[in-house]
């Protein structure tokens, strides 16, 4: 490392500290005026009512943690006075559901009203602010990673075991984050679900089951614990750097009231593009698209020798910029519907949403032709590309997810598990999930067309919640993303993402891409599994001569970079596909005895 | 029947796995080096943080058991072939009804003052990587003696670490024994651009000790010239790990003697890998090739042949492969370094320098002989097609693109190798083929 990278892994620190930071840096005074974006008279007379009855009216709140509680019990309260004062005196002027104070204005009001009292340096200085974030971090990256051009071309992977980055976590404290983690989203998700216990309690119960199927299957005492966690290693620093990811996502999709002064330093983004304010979701999208960009740049520069991985890299950031996150703002400022051309249902789990599909009818010929595009995607777009090309068409060129963890998640890919058990839970899992989301949707598809929302005992509404938050948000985000430096950068792609899961049946039975290996050339070294991250065994068959059919592989081609011998190459063909792939096909000796 | 394998290398595990294919019999692997088969060939990979010691077994324990191959770590001290058992370090005795010896090789010493100090190793076993590891910490300058695939490796593991090394080759460029001039040129040229100090055309002279057993710097023999150094690398090839076997009665020259089934002069032995010495090699092929394919190919043999299933080894076509740092090298077929009267070649290289190919071929009637290829990747069965069938080099370069095995969108050069062909000789040779597995995989049929 320079002196110039050493500089910018400091400004980024320091970029990251200052992110940080900025949540606990503005004061908040609840005044009438900061109300004043609430439209409903009702509401805000009820509410500024209450808070001068409490005294928080004109109080000042040195952060928002204080604010947000005492502004959450003014809002419970309000809402229950008027909840009362309705049923004693209903007002003949407005109606019912403008009087009442339901759960989901509560949110936005709590939101708005942060952004509007918040004062201090972040709220005075948005842009400075802005700079010393996301400049300073882009800044510090760049000079981090642009030197690395300067090296001769060659493959990268010098000392990522020695990092207490990318070196992962031993088998127990990993076994033990991801163990937490599943217990807190299902705590937690009978919260959302307001105390209703039935849909955690199905989870758990499914969880309980593969893991028996997994562990039945083992027959015990053949198995020992799965191969890529029995050496004692410990990276630090990528238990943090997941611990910092996991606490990001939480606030991102079920906390975002902490979150309001982040949204404010990229607010005069937000108002360049769209016209509007940032909301938590724009706040994501500019981050995951600089991100995609600069570590974009990091895959540039480590794989300069290998036109494959340019490509492929240049085409995920172009997605992520263009069509992921600049036109689906630009099309908000022309007042057409949110829309992201390339995100495809069961990935897109909301496209067939009542809200959605009526937002897209209402809005003209363009709205029906997104209503059509993304239906024409499913059935007629992801069979026919991936037949000719594999999945990885829309895995590792297209999609946003793909994109972030073959940017980002790069340093990362090492960490997925290599052992048949990961295999076995990846099947159950992944398959399982588009189960769920299958049901989901035709239940909601149910709901739309007849009105009703119940399917026996199961209730559309009540499914569509616990999809959003299980699939959605916990395990596509917090353990999708959070994970990355823990159990590698593609754990929602490979055990989650019901997309891929559909990509991948249509890969393994009816595509011409496979994986062809070199004749005898390989020395079984382990390279190309070791660095598969969706945790593929590659060197299984390429020992053995057998061409590689998985329905996993995203087709990323790292296998074939690393390969020290030139094993390896992805590669699409009418012919043979079956026979190559048969289990010792290369083997010499058989062909003598039957040849005589 | 009960079948023992010395050595879980390649070679040995090769010979187990089949024999289980094969057979139901009893199936037990010694080795004193690690527990579990791993692969000696990444072992760079290892100490260069690329992968950890688990990533290098091919196979995850359980296999093993499931497959019923039982493991022993323990030493072979001694063999008694008359009675058929084995006497361990540990003082047990194993007995057996067939034996495979699997013994791989060891690092050459040319008794050099010296060689025996502390952080003086070569790099074969797993210990030697240990080793490596304890001494590198702080370490100022390593010295490397002796060129080769495995000199070139343990240079680019030290300078993973950006540790500074120094390769000693007698040598006038690196690995000419080999490569032919012009790839090997390319290779020399390299090693210099990765800022490796290689001193060409000299001898170790001696190792000097630092009055503590450790070795801290070597002498030129040549020039008398002192390098200061942590540590010594002794690269200068590897012979069969036979020592222990002499005078039990077994025939061993350099290698241990087997005959085309690989059957030693013992009955019911066997010899396969790096240890064996083959009597009547097929034409062209050496007697003892210390490379993981022949490994391979030889203990697949062997089970074969334990099994009751007579089978000669043929190990086909010539084919290998090396990385040297950054450039990647594969061989099909003959090409010599010093190569005889009738062969010829054509040899295009890269204006970049770094990517090459050359054909061999045969003065008389023009059939191919051979391939080298350095940073440009070809596919091993097209090729082998081709020299099996003895196909006129024309022919050859008209259907190069069949053989490219480079990753997708990577530029082909075979458009500017036929230019370079065309210029040369006058002919008006022109591409037909084009680099597409469904043609590649007709063509294979055909
Ligand atoms: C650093 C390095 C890189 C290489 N790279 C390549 C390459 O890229 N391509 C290539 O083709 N080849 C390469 N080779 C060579 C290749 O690894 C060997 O040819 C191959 O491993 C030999 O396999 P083997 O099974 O014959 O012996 P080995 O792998 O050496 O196995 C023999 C085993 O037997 C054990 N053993 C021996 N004697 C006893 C005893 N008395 N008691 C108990 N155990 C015993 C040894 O400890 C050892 O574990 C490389 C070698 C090295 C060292
Ligand atoms: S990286 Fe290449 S040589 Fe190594 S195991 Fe994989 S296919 Fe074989």
């Amino acid at each position: 490392m320079n002196n110039i990278q050493k500089i910018g892994i400091g400004l980024f620190l320091l970029s990251l500290i200052i992110f940080t930071a900025v949540l606990g840096l503005n004061s908040y005074t609840l005044s009438s005026d900061g109300l004043s974006h609430i439209t409903n008279d009702v509401h805000r007379n009820a509410i500024i009512e209450e808070a001068e009855k409490t005294g928080a009216l004109d109080k000042k709140y040195s952060n928002n943690i204080a604010f947000i509680g005492d502004f959450k019990s003014i809002l419970n309260n309000t809402q229950a006075s008027l909840e009362s004062s309705y049923k004693s005196n209903p007002p003949a002027d407005v109606s019912e559901w403008d009087y009442k104070m339901g759960d989901w204005v509560m949110k936005d009001y709590t939101i708005n009203t942060l952004k509007a009292t918040g004062d201090g340096p972040v709220s005075n200085n948005p842009l400075l602010f802005l700079f010393l974030t996301f400049g300073l971090g882009i800044i510090g990256g760049l000079l981090f990673i642009l030197p690395k051009f300067r090296a001769l071309p060659g493959i990268k992977n010098d000392n990522i075991y020695h990092s207490a980055l990318t070196r992962g976590l031993t088998f127990t404290p990993r076994v033990g984050i991801l163990m937490a983690t599943i217990i807190g989203v299902l705590i937690y998700g009978f919260k959302y679900m307001n105390g209703a216990i039935f849909w955690p309690l199905v989870t758990a119960i499914v969880a309980g089951l593969i893991t028996l199927l997994v562990f039945l299957h083992e027959k015990k005492k053949e198995t020992g614990p799965p191969r890529s966690a029995s050496v004692p290693i410990t990276g630090w620093i990528g238990f943090f750097a997941g611990f910092y990811l996991i606490g990001f996502y939480i606030l991102l999709y079920w906390m975002p009231e902490y979150i309001t002064n982040w949204t404010t330093i990229v607010d005069p983004v937000s108002h360049m593009l769209s016209g509007n304010d940032a909301s938590q979701w724009f706040l994501y999208g500019l981050m995951y698209t600089v991100i995609v960009i600069v570590m974009g740049i990091r895959m540039m520069s480590k794989y300069r020798h290998n036109k494959y991985q340019r490509v492929r890299t240049a085409s995920v950031m172009f997605f992520q910029t263009c069509i992921a996150f600049l036109l689906p703002e630009i099309l908000t400022r022309l007042n057409y519907p949110y829309y992201d051309f390339k995100n495809i249902w069961p990935l897109n789990y909301t496209f067939f949403f009542d809200w959605n599909i009526n937002n897209l009818i209402e809005s003209g010929g363009l709205g029906i032709f997104m209503l059509v595009w993304g239906i024409a995607l499913i059935v007629l777009g992801v069979p026919i590309i991936t037949y000719f090309y594999g999945k990885r068409w829309y895995c590792s060129w297209v999609c946003g997810c793909g994109g972030l963890a073959e940017t980002m998640g790069d340093p990362f890919r090492q960490l997925s598990d290599k052992s048949i058990r990961a295999w076995k839970y990846e099947r159950y899992i992944i398959h399982g999930v588009l189960v769920f989301a299958v049901i989901m949707t035709a239940m909601v598809l149910y709901h739309f067309f007849t009105g009703s929302t119940r399917v026996l005992f199961l209730d559309s509404n009540n499914i569509r919640q616990w999809y959003g938050f299980l699939i959605g948000s916990a395990f596509a985000g917090v353990i999708g993303t959070g994970f990355y430096p823990l159990m590698g950068n593609r754990t929602w792609c490979r055990f989650g993402c019901p997309l891929a899961g559909y990509l991948g049946l249509v890969q393994k039975f009816k595509s011409r891409f496979r994986i062809t290996t070199n004749g005898g050339q390989c020395i079984s070294c382990g390279n190309c599994s070791t660095h598969c991250e969706m945790g593929i065994d590659v060197r299984h068959y390429a020992q053995r001569g057998q061409d590689i059919v998985r329905s996993s592989c995203v087709g990323c081609g790292v296998c074939a970079a690393v390969c020290p011998r030139g094993v390896l190459r992805l590669e699409n063909g009418s012919t043979d596909i079956g026979e190559r792939a048969e289990e010792v096909r290369n083997v010499h000796i058989e062909d003598l005895i039957n040849a005589k | 029947m009960k079948i023992v394998i010395i050595g879980n290398g390649i070679s040995g595990i090769s010979a187990a796995r089949w024999t289980r294919k094969l057979s139901d019999h009893e199936i037990t692997v010694i080795s004193s080096e690690t527990e579990y088969f791993f692969s000696r060939t990444a072992l760079m990979y290892i100490y260069m943080g690329h992968m950890r010691k688990v990533d290098t077994q091919p196979y995850e324990p359980y296999f093993w058991k499931k497959n019923r191959i039982d493991l022993v770590k323990d030493h072979v001290d001694h063999v008694d072939f008359d009675n058929k058992s084995l006497t361990m370090k540990s003082g047990d005795n194993i007995s057996y009804d067939k034996l495979i010896l699997a013994l791989g090789s060891k690092s050459n010493k040319f008794g050099w003052p010296g060689q025996d100090l502390k952080c003086v190793a070569g790099l074969y076993s797993m210990q030697d990587l240990d080793n490596m590891e304890a001494h590198s910490a702080g370490l100022k300058r390593a010295v490397i003696v002796g060129g080769g695939l495995i000199g070139i490796e343990m240079a680019e593991m030290f300078r993973s670490r950006d540790i500074p090394v120094t390769i000693l080759i007698r040598e006038e460029s690196y690995w000419n024994n080999i490569l032919p001039k012009e790839e090997s040129a390319m290779i020399t040229r390299h090693i210099y651009d990765h800022h490796i100090d290689l001193r060409i055309g000299v001898n170790l002279g001696e190792i000097v000790d630092d009055g503590n057993g450790k070795a801290c710097a070597v002498i030129i023999k040549e020039t008398g010239e002192r390098i200061e150094c942590g540590y010594v690398g002794l690269t200068a090839g590897v012979s069969p790990n036979v020592a222990f076997l002499k005078d039990t009665g077994l025939k061993i020259e350099r290698g241990i003697s087997v005959n085309n089934h690989l059957e030693t002069n013992m009955p019911g032995v066997y010899a396969i890998g790096d240890c064996a010495q083959i009597s009547e090699p097929m034409p062209g092929r050496r007697p003892i090739e210390a490379i993981w394919y022949t490994g391979r190919m030889m203990g697949e043999v062997a089970a074969y042949n334990v099994c009751g299933r007579e089978v000669a080894y043929d190990p086909g076509i010539w084919f290998n492969s090396a990385k040297f740092l950054d450039i990647e090298y594969q061989v099909y077929g003959d090409v010599l370094a010093k190569p005889p009267e009738h062969h010829a070649t054509f040899y295009w290289e890269h204006p970049d320098g770094t990517k090459a190919i050359r054909l061999v071929y045969d003065v008389n009637d023009k059939t191919i002989l051979g391939f080298n290829v350095m940073g440009i990747r070809f596919r091993h069965e097209v090729c082998e097609k081709w020299l099996k069938e003895k196909t006129h080099l024309e022919k050859v370069i008209e259907d190069l693109s069949l053989a490219n095995f480079d990753p997708e969108f990577y530029k082909q050069h075979e458009q500017d190798f036929v230019d370079a062909y065309n210029k040369q000789t006058g002919a008006n040779l022109k591409l037909k083929r084009k680099r597409k597995l469904d043609q590649v995989l007709k063509f294979l049929k055909a």
